[in-house]
């Protein structure tokens, strides 16, 4: 597509997000390379630059814009990105049909929750709750962590097993970080 | 989204809440989460020498639907013996429940849960004296 100032912006609308960023398909990322392909692309396909530019190539830079927006979201959020992952290796992550039930993991999963539940009948709550997200969030790493190893060794079962335990971190961190912020709110004057 | 007069209820006044001892032989834990929200349910059941359940109780972390649905399948699960208890289907949980589309696999969740805990309480050996399921998986590959 060439603009009115006759540079080129290469447009491929069925590149993958990957490929549209122009960055490795895999789970690491260099998040400051991400922001800037982003910001390059974004003001590639500013609407200014087609404001004189023919009915079909704005409407291709409207649509190549909304693209990299979406790239962006779901590559810059570790969830989304190894979901996609898995997808464009052909595995479907159907979380509504599966359910999880690893004993071990659920047990671990029940008693984050009723320390969250207890921290909240600390002497300190807030810390006693900082101390617990702490724990979140290191075995939410580690998670992650087997996820990379997986997919980078092509263990892609094993990788998706790990993609469905993914949403139970993500809701015991909202969690955690909704009760922080209500003992916040009681501690205030 | 609306909840129906019975989920609200359950969800106010969540019937046999509670724990029960996992290591106890006449007792059936049964642990089930939903990887589409993160919801956890266990669900525990004490079972009689005559192979009835004579009580249930469930813990779980999620919305409104899951806690319900949990909580209305304790109350059944009582005093049905572990064959009848295991063939309650989520559908009709779903159903008492007034349970909306998106809402059904807390349904799931809850009959997953309960299959489960017969499974652990068969596991532990629990009720040796009355007279095993045939067991039909033959071993051959």
């Amino acid at each position: 597509m060439t603009e009115a100032d006759g540079t080129t912006v290469e447009l491929d609308l069925t590149q993958n997000h990957f490929e549209l960023l122009g960055l490795p398909q895999r789970f690491r990322i260099d998040p400051g390379a991400l922001s800037q392909a982003y910001r390059r692309m974004q003001s590639a396909l500013h609407p200014d630059r087609f404001a004189r530019a023919g009915d079909q190539a704005r409407r291709l830079a409207v649509q190549g814009a909304a693209q990299v927006n979406e790239a962006y979201a779901v590559l810059r959020d570790d969830g989304r990105r190894a979901r996609y992952l898995l997808e464009l290796q052909g595995v479907a992550v159907d979380e509504e049909r599966e359910t999880a039930q690893d004993p071990a993991f659920l047990m671990d999963q029940m008693e984050l929750r009723e320390a969250l539940e207890a921290a909240e009948q600390e002497p300190r709550p807030l810390e006693a709750v900082e101390r617990v997200r702490a724990d979140i969030d290191a075995r939410h790493k580690a998670l992650l962590q087997t996820f990379e190893q997986a997919f980078g060794a092509g263990d892609l079962a094993a990788a998706k097993a790990e993609v469905l335990k993914l949403r139970f971190f993500e809701r015991l961190r909202q969690e955690a970080t909704a009760l922080a912020e209500r003992l916040e709110d009681r501690d205030l004057p | 989204m609306a909840y129906s007069d019975k989920v609200i209820d359950h969800y106010e006044n969540p019937r046999n809440v509670g724990s029960m001892d996992k290591a106890d032989h006449s007792v059936g834990t049964g642990m089930v989460g939903a990887p589409a929200c993160g919801d956890v349910m266990k669900l525990q059941i004490r079972v009689n020498d005559a192979g009835v359940i004579e009580d249930a109780k469930f813990k779980t972390y999620g919305c409104g639907s899951a806690i319900a649905s949990s909580s209305l399948l304790t109350e059944w699960v009582k005093g049905k013996t572990l064959e009848e208890a295991g063939s309650i289907k989520n559908t009709e949980i779903a159903e008492e429940l007034a349970l909306p589309p998106v809402k059904i696999h807390c349904s799931v969740l809850a009959e997953d849960a309960i299959k489960a805990a017969i499974d652990d309480y068969r596991k532990k050996g629990g009720g040796a004296a009355e007279v095993a399921p045939v067991d039909e998986d033959s071993g051959a590959a």
